[in-house]
């Protein structure tokens, strides 16, 4: 595949994948305005995803659509980090996971925006103002967490172990980030992220732990987890079931 | 979404302020929380009011249900921001009964220790996709008819509140009517899908409006007040009128045999539906009773947590600031 659309796509998947795993919450939050913010966030990032997808469509050049990406690729065509297809665990998890992706994709959005790609630069602009949002949002909700109750700070600490080795996928430069000049590379935002993350775990009584050990595979696709097979067979169900029919 | 079978209080209150507050509520003024105003009234708002919320809160689940496989990204993204402005709508209106002196989690515990209701029209599955337009379209269009005369009502409040619910809801009918209208455009398949949820969700949006105006004996004190404009019948009355021919121009059948235009009364008659499976949903067995309150129940129970965090933090917060000082 041609660097320059895998970058896309790792975009547009991301977005995507993390929108969905977002609306699942929708109707069952642990508290009204909580579900309203959670909605809200994955409205954002659908339309994220859209955007992106429809760029990929059109540097593909093979008369798809960005419904035929969303809804017809199977898993390993998929590139987003393993991180954003993770199950949504409690809330706790689910908020954690949004603070990490987050902490990378403002940086990486407001990087994105000198691009000399014109597109990619119009996308990354209107998603940083989102982006940011989703940051402070997110931010403050861990640390809230963190710092409540022994209950909630147990739970925290739990998901922090479970996901901080998926973390790392969003930082780690591959080939496909070397042969493409659209976009800055990944390890670039390192510092940035490092700098937000351990201010936050810090003010959430949290402790970041040691290892930098980091699961990869998602963003080349080469090896996703089991849970996103799960996600795409629901998500693409009448697409799939019914192949003739618009909507 | 909207309230049904709402008892009205008896009043006990002294005749003299009970005939100036009628006479306030005669002339069109809007009452505010802080008039003086009868327990019944009181009392009856908030039984409204809170099952008007729970209505929205609990209506979040069969749509939620499709969220996730909902067939093109436009399509997702309507839907998703339409069960969240139903979440919203349940807000203004939890909001709307905090200022009659009752909590949103004193109202919340009724809702799932079975004190209070919510609609009986969530207490069906939704099954396919076609479901996402017929609710849209039946289940909204329903509640509008409902809720526009709801804007006029005397508790300024739950006026208000209405007025932004009621846009929202007639947007959300034209979408469930769109929806359906390109189904209808579509393959054999999709028309199947759409015939049989209007099959399945015809009778139990006309149940919507409550029992028939004979058998409704909570009305004449709501009307006075004014917090019930119109009865049962009138509203489902005109909902038949308005429906059949949006039916007919989707090319879709209503699924009542007894369905004629009555030229003499300008009016459709129909079919009433079968109100002992109204009854049965509002004694707990709609085909969906169980499963809606185990969901709002674990959502409620796994939340706890999160919520008791969140208030000890602000707590911690507040005494960190005060240390500092």
């Amino acid at each position: 595949m041609d660097a320059a659309l895998e970058c896309v796509l790792r975009q547009a998947d991301n977005a995507l994948v993390l929108g969905h795993r977002l609306s699942e919450w929708c109707g069952v939050g642990p508290v009204l305005e909580e579900d309203i913010a959670l909605a809200n966030t994955a409205l954002d990032l659908i339309g994220q995803a859209k955007l992106w997808l429809e760029y990929a469509a059109e540097v593909q050049g093979a008369g798809r659509t960005a419904d035929d990406l969303a809804f017809r690729r199977d898993v390993y065509d998929f590139k987003n980090a393993l991180l954003v297809e993770l199950p949504n665990g409690d809330f706790g998890q689910t908020l954690l996971r949004e603070f990490f992706f987050d902490a990378f994709h403002l940086p990486w959005l407001q990087a994105l925006t000198a691009s000399p790609d014109a597109r990619v630069a119009e996308v990354a602009a209107k998603s940083a103002k989102e982006a940011a949002y989703h940051l402070e949002r997110s931010a403050e909700t861990v640390i809230a967490l963190g710092d409540g109750t022994d209950e909630s700070h147990a739970r925290m600490a739990a998901a922090l172990a479970y996901l901080w080795p998926y973390t790392g996928e969003l930082m780690v430069d591959d080939a496909v980030d070397l042969g493409q000049d659209a976009m800055p590379l990944p390890s670039s935002i390192r510092p940035a992220w490092d700098t937000t993350v351990n201010a936050v775990l810090a003010e959430a009584m949290l402790t970041r732990p040691d290892s930098d050990f980091a699961h990869t595979g998602g963003r080349s696709g080469v090896r996703h987890t089991e849970h996103l097979g799960h996600m795409l067979a629901q998500m693409q169900f009448l697409p799939r079931a019914y192949p003739t029919a618009t909507w | 979404m909207y309230a049904q079978m709402i008892k009205s209080e008896a009043t006990q209150d002294d005749p003299e302020k009970l005939a100036a507050f009628q006479a306030r509520i005669d002339r069109g003024e809007k009452i505010e929380p802080k008039d003086w105003m009868p327990e019944g009234y009181r009392k009856t708002l908030i039984r409204q009011i809170g099952q008007h919320a729970h209505s929205e809160i609990v209506g979040q689940l069969p749509e939620g249900n499709w969220i996730t496989r909902a067939p093109s990204l436009e399509r997702k993204v309507n839907l998703l921001a339409k069960v969240q402005d139903e979440a919203g709508h349940g807000l203004y209106l939890y909001c709307a009964a905090e200022t009659l002196g009752v909590s949103r989690d004193a109202l919340t515990e009724m809702l799932l220790d079975g004190r209070m209701k919510y609609s009986s029209i969530f207490n069906y599955p939704t099954l396919t996709w076609a479901d996402m337009g017929a609710v849209g379209w039946l289940v909204d269009g329903a509640a509008i008819m409902n809720q526009v005369p709801l804007q006029r009502t005397s508790y300024g409040p739950y006026a208000r509140a209405m007025v932004r619910i009621c846009k929202e809801e007639s947007f959300h009918q034209r979408q469930g009517y769109h929806l359906l209208l390109k189904m209808m455009a579509g393959t054999d398949d999709q028309k199947r899908m759409c015939q049989d949820a209007l099959n399945r969700f015809w009778y139990p949006a006309l149940m919507m409006f409550g029992p028939s105006d004979k058998d409704s004996v909570h009305s004449a004190q709501s009307m006075a007040w004014k917090i019930k404009m119109n009865t049962n019948d009138e509203l489902r009355q005109k909902f038949v009128d308005e429906t059949v021919p949006q039916a007919e121009y989707l090319g879709l059948t209503v699924p009542d045999d007894g369905l004629v235009w009555n030229d003499a009364r300008g009016h459709y008659d129909f079919t009433q539906p079968d109100w002992s499976e109204f009854y049965n949903v509002l004694q707990g067995n709609g085909p969906c009773n169980a499963e809606r309150m185990a969901a709002r129940r674990k959502a409620w129970d796994d939340g706890a947590w999160v919520r008791d965090a969140m208030l000890a933090h602000g707590q911690k917060k507040a005494a960190r600031r005060k240390a500092a000082e």
